[in-house]
């Protein structure tokens, strides 16, 4: 509107904390999808996503490289562990917990990204 | 009544009878499309288990390994994967983005129309798909355990979904499907107690003996329809019209066929024989699998990220409060899943022993259905293989019921007007397709069917799905490219197997697993027609992307 600066009131941290309520800026950026609030949706989007794909390809290189283990070390396909054909009790067993392992990993950090951005949006 | 008739009924009738108490509760469209939101984890956690476990869980897998061995292990860790990969991908936004299906979910991100239609009809022909085995499956098990026609299983099924779905909606199918997951888990891990004590009973023959199946005992062997044998060593069988002697070759087998102790059992001719040792081992391409290598990574990558994109799978999602629950849902079905599939291998590995005539008969989806009866027998093999059916049927109910509210809930938002009444009409619109389906096509194994499902679900859904929720860079055209192109490679192949276009070689392996070429080629087209339509990316991206990934506890205004 004008190009004169306006005057402004400078005052300590702990004044405007008593003035306004916590967190209102943040969520209203986020809400007006302002430059701050796009920053911080896409800071969190990439949390997610990196933390997603960072366990896929966790799993991906466990799991998908077994087909290829047993091609390259045919010797593997044989093996027993347990009195158990490795590839039965990797593929018949354990596999299993070992994705729920996974799912409840992925549950714990993707809600304590989540928790740790509402902290961001609520003090700022 | 035999005890296989009075489970089937049993089932049948808690089905419709935990629907009505169902009913009661379900009083607007909201309440049929989605339970109103108000469904708890376990519950629906639950539900998702009871709806996934198919017949290609409870029927199919054992089959499959049975004949084809170690390298069908990997359908039901794909089955549970996918859902490790739903978690990590895209079950949390999808929840947040308050759509009600997949074409609503495309409609809100992309704003566009013809992608909405797009994934209508794909949500149609996926549902169709993977109905089509189920009432398979269901005529199959209707045959072997009381010898009722083929048609007459699969019109039980369809009728008693088609009655349930239109007249309780999700809110009824919430109920029945989190009571057959655990009717399911019960039916199959009870009987197999009996059956591994019974193995050990029996001095614990090795499951993968240097020889191929033969038959333990004298064996009598019928034939509803003739079949092409090859005999592999000369046998003198006993037929109505006496003696014959079976020398190697191919040989055409019908009637009763009694095969002596000791012998070898004739494979039919889809299945090529086996020793124990082959059969054992991953990529040995036991059972006559050609490509084993590309066979098993074409069915990793079509079932991990198929999952997602299975339409009643999809539905559940939004009957959960919030994003956060859509998480730890998931993280309980994984657990209810895993438990779950440790059990379906074990009927496979002690089908070659004690049931290998079905390799003869080519009936190899109901291994599970015959074990009580060869391994225990008397009264209490009677009860247990009850039991087995009533899982089964419950599978075949509860896959049904929520393949036909997903495939009915598109139909009457895109193509009826939207009320209750119209939804009841879908709903036998939807089921009626299938049947007509299941009662003219000829019968693949129920396993590789549904495989063929996930692979045009991976090909179509999860790059829509997984691009729309973390890539601002998608529009419209590039969406609408990749459905088309997904969607047309995968029913292209779909087709060309089911048609038995080929049989051998490189291009059957491609076209019975189609995910390893279809899944990239859609990915690639829906990224490189984003990029070249880059003015098409939706204004609102930004406000989509905040609707999908901010945690609900912030309190933003979410629109719906």
């Amino acid at each position: 509107m004008t190009d004169v600066p306006r005057r402004v009131a400078v005052t300590s941290p702990r004044t405007r904390a008593v003035r306004r309520p916590p967190g209102r800026q943040a969520l209203t950026a986020l809400d007006e999808q302002d430059v701050v609030g796009d920053l911080l949706i896409r800071s969190l989007v990439r949390a997610q996503l990196v933390l997603g794909l960072r366990l896929a390809a966790v799993f991906g290189i466990l799991l998908g490289g077994l087909p290829l283990l047993f091609a390259v070390a045919p010797q593997t396909r044989d093996a027993q562990v347990l009195g158990i054909a490795l590839p039965w009790l990797v593929l018949g067993g354990a596999v299993y917990p070992a994705l729920w392992a996974g799912g409840w990993l992925y549950v714990r950090l993707a809600e304590r990204n989540e928790r740790d951005f509402v902290d961001l949006v609520e003090r700022s | 009544m035999s005890p296989d008739l009075a489970a089937i009924a049993l089932v049948v009738l808690l089905t419709l009878g935990i629907g009505a108490y169902g009913l009661r509760l379900a009083r607007t469209t909201s309440d049929f499309m989605v339970a109103s939101r108000g469904v708890s984890p376990l519950w629906n956690a639950s539900a998702i288990g009871g709806e996934y476990l198919s017949a290609a869980s409870f029927l199919g897998i054992a089959g499959l390994v049975y004949a084809y061995g170690a390298d069908m292990l990997w359908y039901p860790v794909g089955f549970v994967a996918g859902y490790l990969v739903l978690l990590l991908l895209v079950a949390a936004p999808l929840r947040r983005s308050g759509a009600y299906t997949v074409p609503d979910f495309a409609e809100a991100r992309l704003g566009s129309t013809v992608v909405r239609r797009l994934a209508s009809v794909l949500v149609v022909a996926i549902g169709w798909l993977y109905l089509v085995p189920q009432l398979q499956g269901a005529g199959l098990t209707l045959r072997a355990t009381t010898g009722a026609p083929v048609w007459a299983g699969a019109v039980l099924v369809a009728v008693v979904v088609t009655v349930n779905v239109a007249g309780g909606g999700m809110r009824s199918a919430t109920f029945v499907q989190a009571f057959q997951y655990w009717l399911k888990l019960t039916a199959i891990s009870v009987p197999a107690l009996f059956l591994v004590l019974a193995w050990q009973g029996d001095g614990a023959p090795d499951l993968a003996g240097p020889a191929g199946p033969v038959f333990r005992e004298t064996t009598s062997v019928r034939l509803d329809a003739p079949v092409v044998v090859d005999v592999v060593e000369r046998v003198v069988v006993q037929t109505s019209t006496g003696a014959r002697v079976l020398t190697p070759g191919t040989t055409r087998l019908s009637g009763t066929v009694v095969f002596p102790a000791g012998s070898a059992v004739p494979h039919v001719d889809r299945i090529e024989r086996s020793t124990g040792d082959t059969w054992a081992r991953p990529l040995s391409g036991a059972g006559g699998l050609e490509h084993p290598l590309y066979a098993t990574y074409a069915l990793v990558l079509a079932t991990f990220l198929g999952t997602m994109g299975l339409p009643h799978v999809l539905v559940r999602f939004y009957t959960n409060p919030d994003g956060a629950a859509a998480r730890r849902t998931t993280l309980v079905v994984l657990g209810l899943l895993g438990t779950f599939y440790l059990l379906p291998a074990l009927y496979g590995a002690l089908g070659r022993l004690y049931a290998p005539e079905l390799l003869l008969t080519g009936r190899t989806d109901a291994v599970v259905l015959a074990l009580p009866a060869a391994m225990v027998g008397g009264l209490l093999g009677d009860l247990l293989q009850a039991l087995l059916v009533a899982g089964a049927f419950a599978a075949f109910l509860s896959t049904s019921s929520g393949l036909l509210v997903s495939t009915a809930g598109v139909l009457v938002q895109d193509v009826l007007r939207g009320t209750v009444r119209d939804f009841r009409r879908a709903s036998v619109l939807a089921a009626v397709v299938p049947l007509l389906l299941a009662l003219a096509a000829t019968s693949l194994p129920i396993g590789q069917v549904v495989g063929l499902a996930f692979a045009m679900a991976a090909s179509t859904f999860c790059p829509l799905l997984v691009l729309g929720i973390w890539w601002r860079g998608l529009t419209a055209p590039g969406a609408a490219a990749g459905l088309v192109v997904g969607g047309g490679l995968s029913a292209a192949a779909v087709l060309g197997t089911l048609g038995g276009v080929v049989d051998r070689g490189w291009p059957a392996a491609l076209l019975a697993q189609p995910a390893a070429w279809s899944v990239p080629t859609a990915f690639a087209v829906m990224v490189g027609v984003s990029l070249a339509t880059r003015h098409r990316i939706p204004v609102d991206v930004g406000r989509t992307m905040l609707l999908l990934h901010a945690p609900e506890a912030l309190g933003l205004s979410r629109g719906r």
